[in-house]
């Protein structure tokens, strides 16, 4: 659970809910942008998710870099994603 | 010493193990201990201590949240999911951590309704959409993950949803690390700071630590070379006689921290003045309870909780693994008794526990453990 899975932003952040389209590894989610309201995200960011909140702005190039290493970790990193999938956030 | 060649970046892994090995003064040992579960898992999955000098050790810390659930916490949540109009909501890590009479999943096989989430954003739809029950979550976790909970309070309290509570058992880094260095069975030469901690309280918290014992603390990414890289600073440290909390992994984590994830924290919670760590017994202000201002939402007075205490079984050493004084394969029942399917322990629960980390992977085989054992 402690991992942190880095994401894309593909849509705006909403206002009221703080919540904006993220891809994780091709699965879209909706997730909570609100404590990195200080960094003005925008599409195309990159940010590192842990339980449906973006905990962390990162770059492009740490975020494949640890997406390399995550799928190196199998199980612990399948688990997290199926998670994911389950998730619908509102 | 392994060859590094499957590591991502050979050539670095090379230099750094070369230079690690350089720094170690003879005859010196070297123990550090890596507080977080994640990078537990880094280390037995990537075999890290093949790579490094006979002079330097790395034992686990106690940064696995699962892994410091006392048994009485997991019976209390189950108590409280037995309620017929519960919904009790978890991160599917705590199915299977036992309690004194039963996991979430026994619970749950016995008609309790149980639900795994991804997100406590998730529970609270779930609350949402269920007006006539109550919806509680299980919220387990260190800085990193309470921030989530917290502002997912603060959206409860702003939709007015009144069918939602968390049974808080946050818990907090700094005080964990602080009984460590008191506790007389350790004595270690500095730490691998946690990652995703620290994107939350930064620095700063750690600074105590090289002021008041002296001793090295580098906050360190996930990857391979990224602890590699914190043995060789840390050693660096020591060679040059400092002891500095140093920043490995400053391109996720920000000196200071992430303020508005303190904000959140500090509105919606408070200090408790003790709570009970599996294996590692009382410790003063070392976990979160809900603040007075949002009682409508803290399971804990919500519910008429038993507040059970159960010592852990005679049989397991988690706590010894918590505290690094043992490695997981010296604890009497592990991968016999307790396995990641039979857990005893909560270390062989979540894929981030020393137990399930040293047990998964193949490189630590029955085999392997006997001839360690041997040595
Ligand atoms: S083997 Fe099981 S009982 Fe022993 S320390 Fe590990 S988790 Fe605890």
């Amino acid at each position: 659970m402690c991992l942190g899975i880095p994401g894309e932003l593909v849509g705006d952040v909403e206002e009221h809910t703080d919540l904006a389209m993220v891809d994780v590894s091709g699965v879209r989610r909706r997730i909570n942008m609100g404590l990195l309201a200080d960094d003005h995200l925008k599409p195309g960011d990159w940010v590192l998710v842990h339980v449906g909140f973006a905990l962390s702005k990162i770059s492009e190039s740490e975020a494949k870099a640890v997406m390399d290493m995550l799928h190196g970790l199998g199980q612990a990193y399948t688990d997290e994603i199926d998670a994911l999938k389950e998730s619908d956030i509102s | 010493m392994r060859f590094v060649d499957e590591f991502r970046d050979a050539d670095a892994a090379r230099a750094l193990a070369a230079r690690i090995a350089a720094r170690c003064e003879p005859g010196r040992r070297y123990k550090f201990m890596e507080v977080c579960g994640g990078h537990t898992h880094t280390i037995y999955k990537h075999g890290i201590e093949d790579y490094l000098p006979e002079a330097v050790t790395l034992v686990h810390g106690p940064g696995c949240p699962v892994c410091v659930i006392p048994m009485g916490r997991v019976d209390d949540a189950v108590h409280i999911a037995r309620q017929p109009d519960v919904i009790m909501t978890s991160f599917g890590d705590m199915m299977r951590v036992p309690g004194g009479a039963a996991t979430f999943l026994d619970a749950k096989a016995q008609g309790a309704d149980i639900r795994m989430v991804y997100s406590p954003l998730d529970a609270l739809k779930i609350a949402r959409e269920n007006p006539d029950r109550r919806v509680v979550f299980m919220a387990i976790g260190f800085e990193t993950t309470a921030p989530s909970t917290a502002v997912t309070v603060l959206r409860a309290a702003e939709e007015g949803i009144d069918n939602f509570s968390v049974f808080c058992n946050h818990v907090l880094i700094i005080p964990a690390v602080k009984a460590i260095l008191d506790s007389p069975d350790l004595r270690l030469d500095g730490f691998i700071g946690p990652g995703h901690v620290s994107t939350i309280i930064g620095c700063r918290p750690y600074e105590f630590i090289a002021r008041d014992y002296r001793q090295p603390f580098v906050v360190a990414g996930f990857e391979p070379l990224d602890i590699l890289h914190a043995v060789d600073l840390l050693l660096g440290q020591l060679a040059e006689g400092r002891g500095e909390v140093e920043n490995q992994y400053a391109r996720v984590v920000p000196w200071e921290g992430n303020r508005i994830a303190m904000e959140v924290i500090g509105t919606v919670m408070r200090v408790r003045p003790h709570f009970e760590w599996r294996g590692l017994g009382f410790i003063s202000h070392s976990a979160l309870e809900m603040a007075e201002e949002y009682a409508a939402f803290d399971a804990e007075r919500i519910f008429d909780i038993p507040g059970t205490r159960i010592a852990d079984p005679m049989a397991c050493q988690c706590g010894e693994v918590l505290k690094g004084v043992l490695k997981p394969w010296e604890c009497k029942v592990f991968g016999t008794a307790c396995t990641p399917e039979t857990p005893i322990g909560t270390c062989m629960v979540s894929s981030e526990g020393a137990c399930a980390a040293y047990y998964n992977f193949g490189r630590f085989s029955r085999e392997r453990v006997r001839e360690a054992t041997r040595a």
